[in-house]
């Protein structure tokens, strides 16, 4: 950690998933796209008293993180498609818990082992429900190395302040992209810790009785006792089958995140001020689309952009807002079904000219793939 | 909570008393349970608890153990639980040498779901899922964590409930992965199934210790642990880093 303090106020080359690993306990399991990260936190975190911890597999690797933040760790994994598809049910754990954490998802080309080395964003349902039961996480998308590092340190201070998974879904572009990059002075950036109980020790409550709230949570070894379980559960931790207890539980999940929505959603706009065309875009492709809007200028289209920075939950105000001046939405994204697109839908409702830009063979959404669907003549 | 001739009551009473023994606090305690009949014992138990997915408790406390070492750590699973459904975690945090204390209660097949056969179901056993017989041979657990690399590994009967105390404390004492092997009765599945009745159960499970279910101490090293072995990695990435 010392070197990248020495260097921090000199602009340098950083790769996109080393970005990513400059976070305290890592546990992961190898995967292609996400290998660099393991590496640096291999090699960074031990020299700060920190922990890398290379589990059996991926499940095991979310079970070490949820096991290391509830001990008080921030503690994060990384991962790429199919050991995404197996921490599945232990980020249902974390939901649960309510035990905040950060899982890197750097997205790959599928299904099953598909294009293992080449970029996609076909999770962008599966980051949102891909676990069994009623639950909800929060999902960030970066864009660039840049964000890469400063959305991660956003993406520990929502697990923190929310007490749930946030799941960083990159994909191949970012992750393996090389940047000129300025890391903030420490101080620059706000880092949130999660509340701890007040008062002395003794036996405690982690979870809130009130349905939208966030309790404060101890660490295992604090002296405060408590209990965490993956079964349904009163306020306590402990085991409750009882049916208003279970729809208070449910409805907090989802309560703690909808009351604080506009704490959560974050939306940057390139040219929307007069836009009539508005391209929907996040991730790398938010590059792309940018710079589809500049050259659809250049040919008299007022274009503008709508990048995505959460995308769970969804930005659906900010897009509605923007999409009732404009005439035309397009939403490129990298998958066959408009994931993101079909939510846009749902918002915008069945009559908006929405347009879907989907390419899902291992190649980059480039700009002249999103200016193909307006209609302006080709040069 | 638990059915009529089961053990897990005698297993519970025993880690109790080795934790009373140890002079363990509730506070620097935490006890990590699985998925099972033997997975809900976390619910009667004042320590902190963690009751997670099936299979995957040591993969669990293998991140609280590394983050704080300085706690107790404790994992109770069952034998669907440990060694069938998390036998891969199980054998690699025995290989890890992470120091933990498993208790695994072996009951010989799932308790909680209907009685199925699982790894520890001996061949020709029958469960209702094996209602012909097992085709399949069982796991030797002890063998199993020696095999990987545990430090300790002690498999008793819940006839012997003191001796099991013993063993518990020899377990939880001991730096380095540590199993401790209960083997006990399931009157409701295993034993209605091969036609053996509740006391009888237990002491068929006497008459076989010994025989092809040897019990006692049978794997103990002193291998130093993760946590140690890591504080080591640390130390030599900060002198490398200082030096840069």
């Amino acid at each position: 950690m010392r070197r990248v303090r020495q260097l921090q106020r000199e602009p340098r080359l950083i790769q996109g998933n080393l970005a990513m690993a400059e976070g305290a306990l890592y546990a992961g399991y190898p995967i292609t796209l996400s290998s660099e990260i393991a590496s640096e936190c291999a090699r960074i975190l031990p020299q700060s008293g920190g922990v890398y911890l290379q589990m059996e597999d991926e499940i095991a690797s979310l079970a070490a993180v949820v096991g290391a933040s509830l001990a008080g760790a921030k503690a994060f994994t990384a991962t790429s498609g199919p050991g995404f598809s197996l921490m599945q049910e232990n980020l249902g754990m974390a939901v649960m818990g309510e035990v905040p954490c950060v899982v890197i998802d750097v997205q790959r080309s599928g299904p099953a082992t598909g294009l293992a080395t080449k970029p996609a964003q076909s999770d962008i349902m599966q980051v949102r429900w891909g676990r069994h039961g009623d639950q909800a996480v929060i999902a960030l998308s970066p864009s660039s190395a840049g964000e890469c590092f400063c959305l991660m340190v956003q993406a520990f201070n929502l697990a923190e302040r929310f007490r749930v998974p946030v799941v960083f879904a990159a994909e191949e572009i970012v992750a393996h992209m090389r940047e000129n990059f300025v890391s903030p002075a420490p101080g620059e950036i706000e880092v949130v810790d999660r509340k701890a109980p007040q008062g002395p020790p003794g036996r405690c409550e982690p979870f809130a009785r009130d349905a939208g709230a966030v309790a404060p949570v101890p660490a295992f070894g604090s002296g405060f006792v408590f209990h965490v379980s993956t079964s349904m559960h009163g306020p306590d931790g402990f085991s409750n089958n009882d049916p208003a207890v279970a729809a208070w539980k449910v409805e907090r999940l989802h309560r703690k995140l909808d009351l604080h929505r506009d704490e959560i959603v974050m939306t940057r706009e390139f040219y929307t001020d007069d836009a009539e065309v508005l391209f929907i875009a996040f991730g790398a492709v938010t590059r792309a689309a940018r710079a589809a809007a500049l050259e659809a200028r250049k040919n008299g289209v007022k274009a503008g952009l709508l990048q995505l920075i959460t995308i769970w939950p969804f930005p659906d105000r900010e897009i509605a807002a923007l999409a009732e001046k404009a005439r035309t939405v397009v939403v490129p994204e990298m998958n066959y079904a408009g994931q993101a697109a079909l939510e846009v839908r749902r918002i915008l409702g069945p009559e908006k000219d929405i347009r879907r830009v989907n390419k899902y063979n291992g190649r980059i959404i480039a700009p002249r793939d999103v200016l193909a669907a307006l209609d302006f003549p080709a040069k | 909570m638990w059915c009529p001739g089961c053990g897990n009551g005698i297993v519970l009473g025993a880690l109790l008393r080795a934790f009373e023994e140890l002079g363990y606090e509730n506070g620097d305690t935490v006890v990590v349970t699985g998925i099972g009949c033997w997975g809900k014992a976390d619910d009667y138990l004042a320590t902190c608890a963690l009751h997670v997915t099936h299979g995957r408790a040591l993969a669990f406390a293998t991140g609280i153990k590394v983050y704080k070492p300085e706690l107790n750590v404790v994992v109770l699973m069952g034998d669907g639980d440990g060694v069938t459904i998390g036998g891969n975690h199980f054998i690699h945090a025995a290989r890890r040498n992470i120091d933990l204390t498993a208790v695994i209660v072996n009951n010989f097949n799932y308790g909680m779901t209907g009685g199925q056969v699982s790894a520890t179901t001996g061949a020709d056993r029958y469960t209702s899922t094996t209602p012909y017989g097992n085709p399949e041979r069982e796991f030797d657990i002890c063998a199993l964590a020696g095999a990987a690399g545990a430090n300790y590994a002690a498999r008793e009967t819940v006839f012997d409930g003191w001796q099991l105390q013993q063993r518990m404390k020899e377990g939880l004492t001991r730096k380095g992965f540590a199993l401790v092997e209960a083997v006990s009765p399931c009157p409701t599945h295993f034993g209605r199934y091969n036609q053996i009745d509740g006391p009888d159960l237990l002491r068929r499970l006497r008459e076989v210790a010994g025989d092809g279910l040897v019990c006692g101490l049978l794997i103990d090293r002193n291998a130093p642990d993760f946590n140690a072995r890591y504080r080591e990695v640390q130390a030599w990435a900060q002198k490398r880093n200082d030096r840069n």
